[in-house]
């Protein structure tokens, strides 16, 4: 089937018209973490491997592993939310400098 | 055929005539009317159309920028505080580029709650990136719908529209209007066809996404440029519409201007009683003339320095009030002179607030004032209120 967004209405540079995005799963290229000011980081003594926090975060930042969660600080936003969820306090948020 | 109907009743009829997929609306007097005869037309079978109940004007217009996403033609009405709720979602769609019609009941907006009219409530969102067209009489308000719906749909444009109404001297008042056949109007507005923004699994997209500061400016660039793009979008649809059913539309409308010295500018339902007062004028020998603003955004600065030429007074009058400025068009139109060769002087009148009747008399006054200034040359005090109490506020 032909791709009824293509065609038709001129685009603006690479600008679509009403900033529609047609390919799926870019937001890959959006890096997000220099937005943050917090950076948290797991305490591997505490951390019991539950992956609460890996479910609670809003952008998908923490990967579950066979051991520890790692969070991908290319995304992370250092909302600090995982922090407050993990029932073992083993997430500080710490400042970036 | 040739009906006595009101305001609301063309704007219901003219939005059936173009076959809109959804209508989510939320009553507001003095626009009420047009969401309960829509509805009719739903339920009768009139109108193939989903009308969803809303609890808010917010929702109203979040569901037409919903339903326009999928795919389809929406509309809805609204006026006054129904417009200023709407007001995140008008910029919403307009980036969006979804080019759904609204109508809009001029009515002034509380404090006081006055349900009377004034366009302030239209002029306040005059930045949001929708294009404005203003109806003088019931006959422009169905037509202006039909044409709102072909401006905006062009894909050169995709820029959502309103067409306003004034309160209770249109939306309540009967007056002869011709209303074309359906056949006429499905020849001149075909069903639309979404070019950007539809539902399709096949091609699933993500809409009005976010943008970052490297991006954001060129969409609001290629806003700007879609509204250029429509002035001349307007000129065409106009001529094809004039051509199709014999009524000529056009963004400012000149009377009786040719010779004249003082030039008033008026918007609206007010016209007419602008129109009987240079006739009255006219026969005392003055040389005045008179232009209508029917399109509002983009703003026609073009034709209002063509229509200006040789005169040496624009009145401009304004029933609206941007506070600690003056009117909102006024604002405008002193702006398209900026860098004009030659302009004329521009004074400013503030009247008919919150439903007060702008008169024969008031045009009169607006009129002999201008004449004081032109023996002047100066402009001592731009803009002026008339037809108020000045004395009991203290
Ligand atoms: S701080 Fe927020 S964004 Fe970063 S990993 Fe924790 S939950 Fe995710
Ligand atoms: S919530 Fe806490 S304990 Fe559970 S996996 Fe995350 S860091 Fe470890």
């Amino acid at each position: 089937m032909k791709n009824p967004f293509s065609h038709e209405v001129k685009i603006v540079g690479k600008i679509t018209v009403g900033a529609r995005i047609t390919q799926p799963g870019n937001s890959m290229e959006y890096k997000t973490g220099s937005w943050r000011s917090y950076k948290p980081i797991i305490d591997k003594e505490k951390c019991k491997k539950c992956g609460i926090c890996v479910t609670y975060c809003p952008d998908a930042s923490i990967k579950r592993t066979e051991d520890i969660p790692v969070i991908d600080y290319d995304y992370c936003k250092g909302c600090g939310i995982c922090a407050i969820e993990c029932p073992s306090h083993a997430i500080i948020m710490k400042p970036e400098v | 055929m040739k009906q006595v109907i009101e305001g609301n009743q063309a704007v219901a009829i003219g939005a059936k005539l173009c076959r809109p997929k959804v209508i989510a609306s939320y009553p507001i007097t003095p626009s009420t009317h047009i969401p309960e005869l829509i509805s009719e037309f739903v339920a009768n079978g009139e109108l193939d159309a989903e009308f969803i109940n809303v609890e808010s004007e917010h929702s109203a217009i979040s569901a037409c920028l919903g339903a326009q996403a999928t795919g389809v033609r929406t509309f809805t009405a609204t006026g006054s505080q129904g417009l200023a709720l709407m007001h995140e979602i008008l910029y919403v769609a307009a980036g969006m580029r979804l080019p759904i019609v609204i109508s809009v009941a001029n009515r002034s907006l509380s404090a006081p709650l006055n349900i009377w009219g004034d366009n302030c409530d239209t002029m306040a969102e005059r930045d949001s990136g929708w294009l404005q067209f203003h109806s003088e009489r019931n006959q422009d308000a169905l037509d202006l719908v039909i044409q709102a719906y072909k401006i905006a749909e062009n894909k050169e444009v995709l820029l959502p529209a309103m067409v306003t109404i004034d309160a209770y001297s249109l939306t309540h008042t009967y007056e002869i209007v011709d209303v074309p056949s359906q056949e006429e109007v499905d020849a001149f507005l075909p069903g639309y066809k979404p070019l950007h923004a539809c539902l399709d699994p096949e091609n699933p997209i993500t809409q009005g996404a976010c943008a970052m500061p490297e991006d954001y400016m060129e969409f609001k660039y290629a806003q700007q440029k879609a509204m250029q793009t429509a002035e001349k979008v307007v000129d065409d649809v106009f001529e094809e519409f004039e051509n199709k059913f014999g009524r000529k539309y056009r963004k400012i409308e000149p009377y009786r201007t040719d010779d004249a010295e003082i030039i008033l500018l008026t918007m609206g339902s007010m016209t007419g009683t602008a129109r009987e007062a240079v006739d009255k004028l006219r026969e005392r020998g003055t040389k005045v003339g008179l232009a209508k603003i029917t399109v509002f955004r983009p703003f026609p600065k073009k034709e209002l320095i063509t229509v200006t030429k040789g005169a040496n007074l624009l009145a401009v009058i304004d029933r609206n009030i941007s506070l600690g400025l003056g009117g909102a068009t006024f604002a405008d139109v002193s702006s398209a002179y900026i860098n004009a060769a030659d302009r004329p002087l521009i004074l400013n009148t503030i009247l008919g607030l919150g439903g007060r009747d702008p008169t024969v008399e008031n045009f009169c006054e607006i009129v002999d004032r201008s004449k004081e200034v032109m023996k002047t040359g100066k402009v001592e005090r731009p803009v002026e209120w008339i037809n108020v109490r000045k004395e009991d506020v203290t």
